[in-house]
């Protein structure tokens, strides 16, 4: 080794040093790579799993509805959906994104602020309930649901001009209107799943909802929403940082909902409405006599309903909607036309919300009542033009007189004055006071017995209970009205508003013989709805039997297997001998044969389809009179209720006898049971048959069945 | 047959040209070699799935990174190829074309990600601070070197660390005024491993030291640099400072090596590299692709590359006898090292984020052309002193080396 000069050494000792400093940043290098790697290699990979890997809910296919002959009434079509990614969107600097959201507005057609509003998280501050977002933060959220086609695909092509914005095909609720039925309040609709609906159904680990899914809302489709639903599939996705798929990970498939089939007849269901609606048209073309008016027939409801089981073949409501509403979300205008008093509250189904007078249909109920208290089939009682009670006169209608009569004969002609005696007989027999609220009352305690003033338990929500205007409730809606009352009696003022006011305030609480003659005929405060009065009138078709009505048959597999049948449901028995039943029956045949019905009837073969009916025009203070026609035969019931449409047969019976020419297949005056309009006339004991190709064929008849 | 001829072909043609050219570090031309490769894949791997980037062609940056490569050793050639004295020369030369490449992108330089730092020369993105490294390493030690007569026989004194630190304040001011902080710091830390290793008396280096690390906390709470600036310096420590910004990087660029585990998820399939969620990861966090495709024992490798390379040139520093030749191979070395632990350092989430390339590897032409330059001198410094071959150059080590 040469001889070194100290700056030499210096240098060189100096490299050494920087050598071993290189050394320590290099092992320090490895060792954080290691601890990265390695030691903390775990939580890394999981956090680099959760964010380039998403996973999207697959929302199932939700259930078909089909009629009793396997006819889809609600299925499902393609809709476009335009969505927002707002991790995306939040990645966009704040100028680009106002840019982004205008300009989709814009193509949307929609106002920015309704889009700002959809993109709130509900809970978050300002968010509305109905637009705001419950779903998942990962999954874009839908802006506007069924867009056109065009813009969908305007968004797709142009996605340099909509970052953050998804176009896809979602499915939505679809209506095939079979024979153009519409059954909208039978159907129901579908709206998004609230935040405390999420919450319940996390709570209680249901998987089937999601933050994104539909759920019903009335109808079937709320009753039966748990089997309708199916189950959500989930979709993992590779993505990348600007969040667009780039592959598929894993899925698991989504399961579609199942089959609801009910036994609701769409051909019958078709013919009522149409029947209902133009009944409708006609009366509002009629001159009432009375107040000189056209008919105002502002809204209606008619029932088929088969009286062995109480399945519901057909029920309509007037006024109506398009279900298609719904379908891809609700505007607000829409909804509210939906509420509006102005267009006659169409989202309220008459036939089971709807809560009327019934009128003279009423007297089969208090005939059963007379029947089993005191009074018998050989009862003659004077059927007089008019009938005083105190001092107030009650009138047969059109002062018509028939002398001395039975129940029958009462029933065949309607005869008012004949039941007053009967409802004043019991009043003064349980004492004649006014006040005695626990007095006994046999009428109205067989019209509990038919089931008014309870709900029936039809498998549609949202059915009201109508009333029985007996002591209690009088007792009850006097203490709850006399405040206000007694505040407006108290004013100046000697119109009848006033006057009435203060009687009420006085002895608004009173039970008069006036109550229970009116009672007696159907009149007053005692509300029915429609469904409640079918239901009774199948109790005296089947014998007695109260069932409680049912649209849905049976739950059927996407396969087509039998997942739940679901029977019909006995409700209670009429306390009612079988002969007294046998006794209103005949009574009742006699009506269309030549009482109050029989002129609209003229022809129908009834020696071969023995129909029974009543008639009512219930009067309204104020308005123009209820139209009301219940009728059965030995298979069906069939109610019409036109609310300020006219007279019972006058308004409504032409359409009874459409309805039955058609349940029966009546052409002209023979019964050809081929034209029936369901195959066999009476309704398929069994379900429908589910193909493997999907197609739903109708049921196997039992030959015995159809002969 | 074919692969017979080829089997014999290539150790005959090793060792032609090992003859030609016989005082080479194969060493380090192996090592920087495998750098090239490793770096070529993972830049290939980092862009072809960025439409962003390249389009429709998935190799566009593949083949523009082997065209830099390619020109990159040709430099390398000419400069191993070059007499040292021709050198000595020329490097004044390249200083001031640095000096002028950066005062260029001052006045019409493109501005990326917020700072000046590339000028447009002939359709080629030029970047002088890359160059600048270079120049002011060899600026300095041919300063001391012929201001010490090439000789060890006295120390250095006030005067040459004075004259050494001018040469590198040119270039340190006008990288500053980019502003490119990165650079600043591995330009520092080289400077500092000039002097300590020309031997400059140690208060220099400690009152260096201390004056930088003042000057720096005099920036900070004088409000010389804005909080912004200071919370993405130091957004490394967390990420938080910084999140749409230095942090994400930080936080994407962790996650990303995490993700590779001990053994990688294999090239070209790393799922947070083939998303592109680390931004920038071509060029300055290249290493995260080594991380998460190549995994602990890729990645580990790929350090123990770097750290060879750095291990030789400090050898060659070692092994020169003359001044320029060690000092100018030591502070190599120090750049070398300095910038590879700042920019691994980085995607490991231990030094801050600021854009410096990992030597060889990193995608962009002026990084690789510099830096095989270097490696190119490097070798030059290692024929010259190689005494094993004296036929070629007699007379100039003995002369200039005075033994």
């Amino acid at each position: 080794m040469r001889q070194e000069t100290p700056g030499a050494r210096r240098s060189r000792l100096r490299l050494v040093v920087v050598q071993a400093l290189v050394l320590t940043l290099f092992a320090t290098l490895f060792a954080r790579l290691w601890f990265l790697q390695v030691l903390d290699g775990e939580a890394y990979q999981a956090q680099a799993a959760s964010q380039s890997v998403r996973e999207i809910v697959v929302q199932p296919p939700r259930g078909l509805v089909v009629d009793a002959q396997g006819r889809p009434l609600v299925a499902n079509r393609t809709a476009w959906v335009v969505g927002v990614d707002r991790t995306l969107v939040g990645r966009i600097d704040s100028t680009d994104r106002e840019v982004v959201l205008d300009r989709l507005a814009g193509t949307l057609g929609i106002e920015r602020a309704a889009l700002d509003a959809r993109l709130l998280d509900c809970g978050d501050a300002g968010s509305v309930e109905g637009s705001c977002w419950n779903g998942s933060p990962y999954q874009p959220v839908p802006v506007a649901v069924d867009v056109d086609r065009a813009v969908a695909l305007r968004i797709l092509e142009q996605a340099e001009d909509f970052p953050a914005v998804v176009a896809e095909e979602q499915t939505v609720r679809d209506y095939p209107q079979p024979y153009g039925v519409n059954a909208a309040h039978l159907l129901g609709y579908l709206s998004p799943i609230t935040e405390s609906e999420l919450d319940a159904a996390e709570a209680s680990d249901d998987r089937s909802v999601n933050g994104a899914s539909n759920v019903g809302r009335a109808g079937v489709e709320q009753e039966y929403d748990e089997w309708l639903r199916g189950m959500p599939g989930y979709r993992r996705v590779a993505v990348d940082s600007m969040g667009r798929v780039v592959g598929d990970d894993s899925s698991v498939e989504a399961t579609p909902g199942d089959t609801l089939v009910t036994s609701i007849d769409a051909q019958v269901q078709s013919v009522v409405e149409q029947q209902l609606a133009s009944t409708i048209a006609t009366a509002r073309a009629t001159r009432d006599e009375v107040t000189g008016r056209d008919y105002v027939a502002d809204s209606g409801a008619a029932i088929v309903m088969e009286a062995d089981t109480g399945r519901i073949v057909a029920m309509a409501s007037q006024p109506t909607y398009d279900p298609e509403v719904w379908s891809g979300g609700i505007s607000s205008d829409e909804l509210a036309y939906l509420y509006s008093e102005e267009a006659g509250t169409p989202l309220l189904s008459r036939a089971m919300q709807g809560q009327f007078a019934p009128g003279s249909t009423w007297k089969p109920f208090m005939t059963a009542g007379a029947l089993e208290n005191g009074y018998s089939t050989d009862t003659r009682l004077d059927c007089s033009s008019s009938y005083r009670v105190g001092n107030r006169e009650f009138r047969n209608y059109e002062s018509g007189a028939y002398g001395s009569i039975g129940f029958d004969k009462a029933l065949e002609v309607s005869c008012n004055t004949f039941f007053y005696r009967i409802g004043h007989a019991f009043w003064q027999q349980a004492g004649g006071d006014p006040a005695d609220i626990d007095a006994a009352d046999p009428l109205v305690e067989e019209a509990k017995d038919f089931g008014f003033g309870t709900a029936t338990g039809i498998d549609v929500p949202g059915e009201t209970s109508g009333r029985i205007a007996d002591r209690a409730w009088k007792q009850e809606y006097y203490e709850s009205q006399r405040d206000y009352y007694c505040t407006v009696g108290e004013e100046e003022g000697d119109d009848f508003q006033h006057r009435f006011a203060r009687e009420f305030c006085a002895e608004g609480n009173l039970y008069r013989a006036g109550d229970a003659v009116n009672f007696s005929i159907g009149q007053g405060d005692t509300l029915v709805t429609p469904l409640q009065l079918t239901r009774a009138y199948a109790a005296l078709a089947n014998g007695g039997t109260l069932y409680e009505p049912r649209v849905a048959k049976a739950v059927v597999s996407p396969e087509g297997d039998l997942v739940r049948d679901i029977p019909p449901v006995v409700a209670g028995q009429v306390d009612v001998p079988a002969d007294y039943i046998s006794y209103i029956d005949a009574a009742l045949s006699n009506v269309t044969a030549q009482g109050t019905m029989a002129w609209r009837m003229g022809g129908f073969p009834l020696d071969q389809v023995d129909i029974r009916s009543k008639t009512g025009s219930a009067e309204v203070y104020g308005k123009q009179s209820t139209s009301w026609v219940a009728s059965y035969s030995d298979d069906y019931v069939v109610v019409m209720m036109v609310s300020q449409g006219g007279t019972g047969s006058g308004t409504s019976g032409p359409a009874i006898r459409a309805i039955w020419e058609s349940l029966y297949g009546v052409q002209g005056e023979e019964v050809v049971p081929d034209a029936a309009a369901i195959p066999g006339t009476v309704p398929p004991t069994g379900l429908p048959t589910f193909t493997e190709d999907g197609s739903i064929l109708p049921p196997v008849r039992d030959p015995q069945e159809a002969s | 047959m074919v692969t017979r001829g080829t089997g014999r072909a290539a150790p005959s043609a090793r060792a032609a040209f090992r003859t030609r050219v016989p005082g080479l570090d194969w060493v380090l031309v192996v090592a920087v070699a495998l750098l090239l490769v490793v770096g070529t894949l993972l830049v290939w791997s980092a862009t072809s799935t960025r439409e962003a980037l390249v389009g429709d062609d998935t190799t566009a940056y593949l083949r523009r990174q082997l065209v830099n490569i390619a020109i990159g050793v040709v430099l390398m050639v000419v400069v191993i190829a070059t007499d040292h004295r021709w050198l000595r020369i020329l490097a004044p030369l390249v200083y001031v074309v640095s000096v002028i490449g950066l005062l260029l992108v001052l006045v019409m330089g493109t501005t990326i990600n917020g700072s000046r730092s590339w000028v447009q020369v002939g359709g080629m993105s030029i970047q002088p601070a890359e160059f600048a490294k270079l120049a002011v390493v060899i600026g300095m030690a041919l300063l001391v070197a012929e201001r010490s007569e090439a000789s060890w026989r006295r120390h250095v004194g006030t005067g040459d660390v004075v004259g050494m630190l001018a040469i590198a304040a040119v270039p340190a001011v006008l990288i500053l005024g980019q502003p490119d902080l990165g650079t600043m710091l591995v330009l520092t830390a080289t400077v500092l491993g000039v002097l300590a290793i020309a031997g400059a008396p140690r208060r220099w280096l400690v009152g260096l030291l201390a004056g930088g690390v003042g000057v720096a906390a005099l920036a900070v709470t004088q409000g010389v640099l804005k909080p912004y600036q200071v919370d993405r310096f130091m957004a490394f420590t967390n990420p938080d400072l910084d999140p749409r910004g230095a942090g994400y990087n930080v936080e994407q660029a962790r996650i990303a090596i995490g993700n590779g585990g001990l053994f990688g998820q294999g090239l070209f399939d790393g799922s947070q590299t083939r998303s592109g969620f680390v931004p920038e990861q071509q060029t300055d966090f290249i290493f995260t692709v080594a991380g998460e495709e190549l995994g602990l024992v890729g990645a580990g490798a790929l350090v123990l590359l770097l750290c060879v390379v750095v291990w030789r040139a400090l050898r060659i520093a070692t092994s020169s006898p003359d001044m320029f030749g060690r000092i100018a191979a030591g502070g190599i070395a120090c750049w070398f090292g300095f910038q590879a632990f700042q920019n691994i350092g980085m995607c490991l989430g231990i030094m801050p984020v600021t854009g410096v390339p990992l030597p060889f590897v990193s995608y962009g032409g002026s990084s690789l052309f510099s830096c095989l330059l270097a490696v190119g001198l490097l070798q030059n410094i290692h024929l010259r002193s190689g005494a094993a071959q004296p036929n070629r150059y007699v007379a100039g080590p003995r002369v200039l080396a005075g033994r």
